[in-house]
């Protein structure tokens, strides 16, 4: 074949494809940026339903969690108009929503307002308005394998004391057969790495900033929690743990080579070893507690056209109803279903049933504190809701791996991680 | 002249040996990844299945359940096509130009042209994004199509003035003695001769149209999305998911091998135009 006849085959077939692209007529639709989340990849087929009730189609498109978040910005910025429904996290809900980018949520009786998790609904809300509507929520805990603690003899209890948490990994851990007392994040990121430390911090006692708002890593608290977990995860974890997060601790989980794991509730329903048992995250003495809470939420943008119908739609997308649509449909089911949003979903027996971390993530999201303290004075957990802290808790992310891989000393690393956020938050004006 | 033998029987045996291990080398991402693609997310991250491994379509299946791919497919054909056409349309006129009837100031314009590849594409990210909704274009074809024109444009430029300087200008010069007139001159003359030149560097640009990221991400929502896109868009907030998107990537730059494949005799022949004088 010519390369002639190739480029004429292939303008060709672009006109064709053109012609027909444009064929395409324009009914009421609306436009959804979504996070490759599993959730959210099932409800494009739920929502089939919705869009065979009321008529208005869906186009949806999944988006990198960076690149939304630069889409979404640019979009507002520009006027809007680029997205009817878009995900964002409880990190920003609160700060766009003061800053007039996403509009208010308010919702009919039906909807039962009071049915969704006071935690959750508190992280996505500023001044008590409620501006995303959250279709999947989580927060942290222990999740160990009982066989071992039980055959090394070793009991983890619900807000263990770390030191006992430490006594347990040493007592489970075995290299020699593969298997690692700890293994916990270590890959470089605010929502990575960070996501574990702050929480560790917090149950030091410690906090990102003080009530000015100044960097407070230099202090005795993040001190004691870095050499706490650089020691827990150097001597238990397994090595290179400096480039493992969420995903492949999960692999590492199920090929039977972690003891104890403390992560993401979620977690628990992709474990596929027997045996696994549940605890509420340890804690050094902080009365605020130290397990972390997100949630991926539905917002509208300011700016869209479609406000209205958007609102409708999310309504509907984070109903209790949605909740039993995906249960009842024949592809998925209720180990299918989003957790970590509404207490009713909890309520179902068939839930229960397939779901035996239930009651632990519950009682995790129940328990999570992220409102502001005397302790911490900003609103988050295992992040701080102002738009600074993505940067902050990135460039923190790499001193800290690089203190856990020995590249730095502990001290080195948090000096170094003092003078990186004290120059961002100076230069952000605070 | 002992010496001479040994180097000569060193380099027959060494020369394959090292083309073989640059090959294999930059052969070996391609060979990962679509290895990967047939492995489930769990078994791509598991040591033991690195070789060894139960295949499986999964990732596909899931690829085409859960996205559009040939709407992005179809939108990657139409932009990379038609701004190859563009950019050929724009770029051959001005080569000729400047390799033909140079002034003292082609040079510096060359140069300048060069430099605004050197311009980070972040730095006017709000710009364009302002200007392309101001104008009606966001997610439009026209409007990829024409970014991508503009972002190749200098290097088309560059590399057909390259091919049109190895042709005599002589030639030319004939042409125009039994009467050609200047479309003449490029339609009769000029295409025919650099058609080697012309088809690599087509073939290069329509390669650079498909594998752009930056702008087709951002300035697309659904009409006018490319296979970028869909890649972006399996990056999950966990983590990278490796089975799942090596099956999005490899279906992604297949068409690209493909076309690549076939059109190889063309693309060497053009690349070494006027390499051997």
């Amino acid at each position: 074949m010519s390369l002639k006849s190739i480029l004429s085959a292939a303008t060709a077939m672009s006109l064709v494809a053109a012609g027909g692209a444009m064929a395409d007529g324009h009914s009421k639709s609306l436009t959804i940026a979504i996070v490759n989340n599993g959730h959210m990849i099932n409800m494009q087929k739920v929502a089939e339903a919705y869009t065979e009730e009321t008529g208005v189609q869906l186009e949806w498109v999944s988006l990198e969690e960076g690149v939304l978040r630069e889409q979404v910005t640019s979009d507002t910025a520009t006027g809007g108009g680029q997205y009817d429904v878009i995900n964002i996290g409880m990190q920003e809900a609160p700060i766009w929503g003061q800053a007039g980018w996403i509009e208010p949520l308010e919702f009919g009786a039906g909807y039962d307002m009071d049915d969704m998790l006071p935690a959750i609904r508190n992280g996505l809300s500023a001044d008590g308005t409620l501006y995303a509507a959250p279709f999947y929520g989580e927060s942290s805990m222990v999740m160990y394998r009982k066989d071992l603690t039980d055959a090394a003899g070793v009991t983890i209890s619900d807000n263990d004391s770390w030191d006992n948490i430490k006594a347990a990994a040493a007592a489970i851990h075995d290299p020699d057969n593969g298997v690692y007392g700890a293994c916990l994040r270590g890959k470089p990121g605010w929502g990575d790495n960070m996501a574990f430390i702050t929480t560790m911090v917090n149950s030091f006692g410690g906090a990102w900033f003080d009530a000015d708002f100044k960097p407070t890593l230099d202090s005795d608290e993040w001190n004691a929690a870095i050499n706490f977990y650089v020691d827990l995860l150097g001597t238990y974890g397994p090595p290179g743990s400096e480039g493992n997060s969420f995903n492949e601790i999960l692999a590492l989980y199920n090929e039977g080579k972690c003891g104890m794991w403390i992560d993401a509730t979620i977690a628990a329903s992709f474990l596929d070893v027997e045996g696994v048992a549940y605890a509420q995250s340890p804690n050094a003495g902080n009365p605020v507690g130290a397990n972390w809470l997100w949630a991926w939420a539905m917002a509208v943008p300011a700016g869209t056209e479609n406000a209205a119908e958007a609102k409708a739609f999310i309504e509907w997308a984070t109903s209790k109803d949605y909740i039993k649509a995906v249960a009842d449909h024949p592809e998925f089911g209720w180990g299918s279903v989003p957790t970590g949003t509404r207490a009713s979903t909890y309520a179902y027996p068939e839930f229960q049933e397939v779901a035996g971390f239930a009651a632990a993530e519950l009682a995790a999201i129940e328990s999570a504190a992220p409102e502001a303290t005397d302790l911490k004075p900003y609103v988050g957990v295992q992040f701080a809701a102002i738009p600074e802290f993505p940067e902050v808790g990135s460039a923190v992310a790499q001193e800290m791996a690089a203190a856990l891989s020995g590249a730095k000393s502990v001290e080195d690393a948090l000096a170094a991680a003092q003078d990186a956020a004290v120059s961002i938050m100076e230069e952000a004006g605070y | 002249m002992a010496i001479v033998a040994h180097t000569s029987r060193f380099g027959k045996i060494s020369r394959p040996i090292l083309a073989w291990a640059v090959g294999l080398l930059f052969f070996f991402p391609i060979f990962w990844m679509v290895l990967t693609s047939f492995k489930t997310d769990a078994d791509a991250v598991k040591p033991e299945f690195l070789i060894f491994f139960t295949p499986t379509l999964e990732n596909y299946l899931n690829m085409t359940e859960n996205y559009d791919y040939w709407r992005f497919a179809q939108n990657s054909v139409i932009t990379s096509v038609f701004a190859t056409l563009f950019t050929l349309a724009v770029g051959i006129p001005c080569a000729y130009a400047m390799a033909f009837n140079p002034s003292r100031g082609t040079k510096d314009i060359l140069m300048w042209m060069l430099s605004t590849k050197m311009l980070p594409a972040a730095a006017v990210l709000y710009p364009m994004t302002f200007l392309t909704k101001s104008l009606g274009l966001f997610d439009t074809h026209f409007m990829i199509i024409l970014v991508l024109s503009l972002i190749n444009l200098p290097i088309v430029v560059w590399m057909l003035f390259t091919y049109f300087k190895e042709i005599p200008k002589d030639i030319i010069e004939a042409g125009k003695m039994d009467g050609v007139n200047t479309w003449g001159e490029v339609t009769e003359i000029l295409i025919p001769l650099a058609w080697g030149g012309i088809a690599s560097t087509a073939l290069l640009c329509f390669i650079f149209c498909w594998n752009e990221a930056y702008w087709t991400v951002r300035l697309t929502t659904t009409e006018a999305a490319t296979l970028s896109k869909l890649i972006e868009g399996n990056r999950a907030p966990e983590g990278l998911f490796f089975g799942r998107l090596s099956a999005v990537s490899t279906a992604a730059v297949g068409p690209i091998v493909v076309l690549g494949w076939f059109c190889q005799k063309q693309l060497v022949q053009g690349l070494t135009f006027g390499a051997v004088k």
